[in-house]
């Protein structure tokens, strides 16, 4: 990336804002559709964060596959399921609520401290960046992540199906009429009458 | 100053504590979904940072990233054809009358 270091931290602080915002969006606002599309904004700026970081492939991915088929497969989940639903009120919800809340602010500080106070290895950046992303990963790919490859081709294809057969509307048939069955355990011949063979 | 690994972290930190508090208190089977997808995506922030900042030359961190992307794609899949049948099933999406397994 060939910016100046400057405009780096102020992108990169100007979509963490965005990325915080739009996600604090998604959580607290009660409209559900407003989050649908909240959540991709979330989307979209943590590619900006990606293409910051030198991932020009991975930001593609994740605009095409995340806002692409992910954003507009739960649009799509909000249509079948859109009922005005009033939840009914719990009691002593609020106690939860803040109590997670509590949880959540407790957690963000232990890893914040934990990413604070652990010395990282950071490697020298090379003088020029990757030119091409795409091939240094495709080289991956094909031959040291060749088996996980294979693996999430045949996990795509297990969640197609499995989504299909859950998805797809079971049609309960009329009860078919009674027919009778004829002669279905009976020889065609009859045995010979032993009175004739005594004779 | 300019840009450090510590700033993509936290920042995966603070999304991921959003996700884990959407998750919990969000009544909406839906947005209990996109809470995931949220969590998802706090963990490519680490690895995009780890990618770039450990690893600079052979990028690992973002076929990992890729992996995961493809893992969250099925996820939400199957997540929201399971949460179809139930619609059919129960009439609700709320997440406090899903207590069939309750006791």
């Amino acid at each position: 990336m060939n910016l100046a270091e400057g405009v780096q931290v102020v992108s990169f602080g100007v979509l963490a804002f965005l990325v915080l915002g739009t996600a604090l969006g998604v959580v607290l606002l009660s409209n559900i559709v407003y989050s649908a599309f909240l959540l991709g904004g979330v989307f979209i700026s943590i590619s900006g964060i990606y293409i910051l970081l030198n991932a020009d492939f991975v930001a593609a991915a994740q605009i095409l596959v995340y806002v692409g088929a992910v954003n507009v497969l739960i649009l799509f989940a909000i249509m079948l399921v859109n009922k005005k639903e009033d939840f009914s009120e719990l009691p002593r919800r609020w106690i939860r609520k803040v109590a997670t809340a509590l949880v959540c602010v407790g957690l963000f500080a232990l890893l914040s401290t934990m990413v604070l106070i652990t010395p990282w290895a950071i490697a020298p950046q090379p003088e020029i960046p990757l030119a091409n992303t795409i091939v240094t990963i495709g080289k991956h790919l094909f031959s040291d992540f060749l088996l996980p490859f294979e693996i999430a081709s045949v996990l795509l294809l297990m969640a197609m199906v499995g989504a299909i057969i859950l998805a797809r509307r079971d049609f309960i048939p009329e009860l078919a009429v009674e027919e009778p069955i004829a002669t279905a355990l009976t020889l065609p011949e009859r045995p010979r009458e032993l009175i004739k063979s005594e004779k | 100053m300019h840009l450090q690994l510590e700033y993509c972290l936290i920042l995966a930190a603070a999304l991921f504590c959003i996700g884990i508090y959407g998750l919990i208190t969000s009544r909406n089977a839906v947005r209990v979904l996109m809470s995931i997808e949220l969590l998802l995506n706090a963990v490519n922030l680490n690895l995009m940072g780890f990618s770039n900042f450990l690893d600079p030359v052979g990028i690992k961190g973002q076929v990992f990233a890729v992996f995961v992307i493809t893992v969250a794609a099925a996820e939400a899949a199957v997540g929201l054809a399971i949460i179809l049948a139930i619609y059919r099933n129960r009439d609700t999406i709320d997440m406090e009358q899903f207590n069939l397994l309750k006791w």
